[in-house]
């Protein structure tokens, strides 16, 4: 393997910490977004033991006062969304998946791309050291609507709110600079022969996801510029005493923030497809049509932002146009979710660990989705609206997003990654360890949603009709399983590290699956392809009739 | 089916658990046929030996349709839901019926406090009637009220009475609401409004007119003092040094 590198060997530092190879990049972006949502998942177990076992102090945190609980689900939103799910799904799969599956040896911009990691690095550093600050972490939730977030003296967290708000600007540097790498390798580095109907479908919807992701960023940079300008300049723009408005940062935020949301599912998705159809051995049951309904999504999801906000202050006609968009929006997502499930149809299904979860994304993922309709239509949003029925409906598709399908990818191409096969045993104890506890977080919460639990609050005692034992019970119902799910996660912490020197050796193939990363050793070495390869064909030929082996992989060829 | 859960007691909370319910059978419908067929398909193409594997592209007509047919059936029930949910939304927060009476509600960190018209049922005169934290209503009466927020943003929900705005400062947002059943219910404040946030509780005080209106001459200012009557309820809200604690 080393004698295809010509160069001398860099050292350590250079090769793991300075690297423009976008396989190591993929690697930093991939560690520093697990360890990321390792202190996410801490967040979590340290504001849900508040829900579940009110004012007693938490283990390895102490007592949770209100002023911490703010800043703790504060920084858990935020931490999920920007600093696990979109380093983890987009740059870090993003990375390592797209010139291995385009078939070049590297990005296009390999300088550009250490500067996005750099970047990235920064802003995670400074989101973390908000904790240390006089003040603590911001705690004005991850929407950070002003004027409370404007305003040292209402939010009592002047330089957390700031960090946030930098931190989270220097994040949408990191992925800008980002986007415009992997959308140009993937329109201009592609093998001979690899047709836009050719691109494997996850790399398509890193694009997309790119895509959409850019051009939905800009007015929210705007909109944190003002935001920031009024914190610590004491401008006006998000103060009515002053001219300003605070329902302006709350369509810049949303603008940006719901087409977020389908930046990080689309990765997800992707993802997802290359699973089924390696496991069940069958072509993408119609990948123009999931490709139309992909894109069609993105369009959809720049116009259904306000519904974020129908009993925000907003004119109330408004929200008549953003629910029909917002309904509309579940027709080409539930026709993507029929398209999977027909791709199992007349397959040959095998139940490995990546496969499980990939199949767990789409079962779970439908709940997600139909419970969105409930939050759609506006009328009944008035209730719901802040409700935890919000938070366990966006957890049915964000978890299912940043953890079940990063958990698909991670046991499909370990082997890719580091050469070794992940053990299946561990890999299906957590699975189902992850899985099953999940549920029984959110459906209680749908439950207190339905009965009125309001977000944010550190505590129901004040609120009679919230204090009632019944909904205590299904808090802690949830929290108990979160402490289960979160146990189950240090097996697959140990089948990661054990499996990476003590795993057995994979082959270039082991799941004998025909997109371009399998034909190269794994791990690949520093330039990718020994020789670059030429595109004969679509990415899912399998079971071609009269082939003795059931899958054609792009390469070879007729 | 939000009943179960939680009282309704307002006029138009019966149409919002009804729309919940509607929704409910449509996607529940959906939910359960899909995952049926997800499952089941899952078990029955589970690898077997010597059982090869189906090329199909997806682009066939005859299994296409599997696609086409449940895609139009799904633009029906999105109209099936959007059209109630239009209608349901515009009689809540466009339309107004005929107004009884108008209240204040004004939202601060982290109180919520209120401004009722006294006998005389004009608001902005002497004889109005402040109080923090309690808001006395009466039963099968038509309130406009008038929301604003002294400093952040605040939401003023009810969830008995399905009702949730959001207070904005320097803006006087209107609604109505008509409550339907006398007893005492929650009032929450459902937007993070800082470190006070899960403090800032009230009740509104659902009663008869018999029974408001011996509060309302109790606690009315009497004219010409300018004064709030002592027996006024006093502030209930939270100060900064009580939630820093």
């Amino acid at each position: 393997m080393s004698t295809q590198v010509q160069h001398a060997e860099p050292g350590v530092f250079k090769k793991y910490f300075w690297s423009t190879d976008h396989k190591i990049i993929a690697m930093q972006y991939l560690f520093t977004g697990m360890a990321m949502g390792l202190i996410g998942g801490y967040l979590a177990y340290v504001f849900r033991m508040q829900l579940g076992f009110p004012n007693q102090s938490v283990p390895g945190f102490g007592i949770v006062t209100p002023g911490k609980y703010n800043a703790v689900v504060t920084m858990h939103g935020s931490i999920m969304i920007f600093w696990v799910a979109m380093p983890v799904l987009i740059a870090a799969f993003g990375n390592f998946l797209i010139p291995l599956m385009i078939g070049c040896d590297d990005m296009a911009f390999p300088r550009i791309n250490r500067l996005s990691y750099q970047v990235f690095l920064l802003s995670a550093l400074l989101l973390l050291s908000s904790f240390l600050v006089k003040g603590g972490a911001f705690g004005g939730a991850w929407t950070s609507y002003p004027p409370l977030s404007a305003n040292g003296a209402y939010n009592l967290t002047p330089i957390g709110a700031t960090l946030w708000l930098l931190a989270v600007a220097l994040e949408f540097v990191a992925f800008l600079l980002g986007g415009i790498n992997f959308t140009v390798t993937v329109m201009n580095s592609r093998a001979p022969g690899m047709k836009m109907f050719d691109i494997p479908f996850v790399i398509w919807m890193i694009v997309l996801a790119s895509v959409v992701f850019m051009a939905s960023v800009g007015p929210l940079i705007a909109g944190a510029v003002m935001l920031l300008f009024d914190q610590t300049m004491s401008t006006g723009f998000y103060d009515p005493n002053r001219g300003g408005d605070p329902l302006l940062w709350q369509h810049l935020f949303w603008f940006f923030g719901h087409p977020e949301v389908y930046v990080v599912l689309l990765p997800a998705m992707g993802i997802v497809a290359e699973i089924i159809a390696v496991f069940a051995r069958k072509k993408l049951f119609g990948y123009k049509t999931i490709l139309y309904t992909a894109w069609s999504v993105g369009v959809l999801s720049f116009v259904v932002w306000a519904h974020h906000q129908f009993v925000a202050g907003i004119d109330p006609r408004m929200a008549n146009i953003f629910s029909i968009t917002t309904l509309l929006i579940s027709i080409p997502i539930a026709e993507m979710v029929f398209l999977y499930i027909a791709t199992l149809y007349g397959g040959s299904i095998r139940l490995t660990t990546a496969m499980l979860f990939a199949l767990a994304f789409v079962a779970e993922f439908m709940i997600g989705g139909v419970t969105g309709i409930f939050l759609g239509a506006s009328g009944v949003d008035i209730y719901l609206h802040d409700t935890y029925f919000v938070i366990a409906h966006f957890h049915y598709t964000f978890v299912p997003i940043a953890i079940i399908s990063v958990f698909a990818g991670i046991y499909f191409w370990f082997p890719k990654m580091f050469g070794r096969m992940m053990n299946e045993t561990l890999g299906k104890i957590h699975f189902w360890g992850t899985v099953i506890p999940f549920n029984f977080i959110f459906i209680p919460l749908f439950m207190t949603g339905a009965a009125g639990d309001q977000r944010r609050v550190y505590s129901y005692a004040q609120f009679a009709e919230q204090a009632r034992p019944a909904l205590q019970h299904l808090r802690t119902t949830a929290t108990v399983s979160l402490l289960v799910m979160l146990a189950f996660q240090f097996v697959f912490i140990f089948n990661f590290i054990w499996s990476l020197r003590n795993g057995k050796r994979a082959g270039a193939n082991p799941w004998r699956s025909t997109t371009l990363e399998w034909t190269v050793p794994s791990p690949p070495p520093h330039g990718n392809f020994a020789e670059l390869p030429t595109v004969y064909r679509g990415p899912y030929e399998y079971g071609w009739p009269g082939r003795a082996d059931d899958y054609w992989p792009q390469d070879v060829p007729d | 089916m939000l009943e179960r859960y939680l009282t309704a007691a307002s006029s138009y909370a019966h149409s919002i658990d009804q729309l919940f319910l509607l929704i409910a059978v449509i996607v529940g419908f959906w939910l359960v046929l899909a995952e049926a067929v997800f499952i089941w398909f899952v078990f029955k193409y589970r690898e077997k030996d010597g059982r090869a594997t189906r090329h199909i592209t997806g682009e066939e007509p005859e299994l296409h349709r599997w696609i086409t047919i449940p895609h139009v059936l799904v633009i029906l029930c999105d109209i099936v839901i959007i059209i109630p949910a239009i209608m349901l939304w515009y009689n809540i927060k466009q339309a107004t019926p005929p107004i009884d009476r108008t209240v204040r509600v004004i939202g601060q960190q982290w109180a919520w406090s209120f401004q009722e018209p006294g006998p005389d049922g004009v608001l902005d005169t002497a004889d109005d009637i402040r109080t923090v934290g309690e808001l006395h209503v009466t039963v099968n009466t038509t309130y406009r009220f008038e929301l604003m927020s002294r400093d952040v943003l605040h939401s003023f929900a009810v969830p008995a009475f399905r009702l949730k705005q959001d207070a904005l400062p320097g803006r006087t947002i209107t609604g109505w609401f008509r409550p339907n059943r006398l007893g005492t219910y929650d009032i929450q404040c459902t937007q993070m409004c800082g470190i006070g946030h899960g403090l800032m509780a009230g009740r509104v005080i659902v009663e008869t007119q018999q029974a408001h209106a011996a509060w309302l001459m109790l606690n009315s200012t009497p004219p010409g003092t300018g004064q709030p009557a002592p027996s006024a309820p006093t502030a209930q809200g939270a100060t900064v040094a009580e939630v820093r604690r």
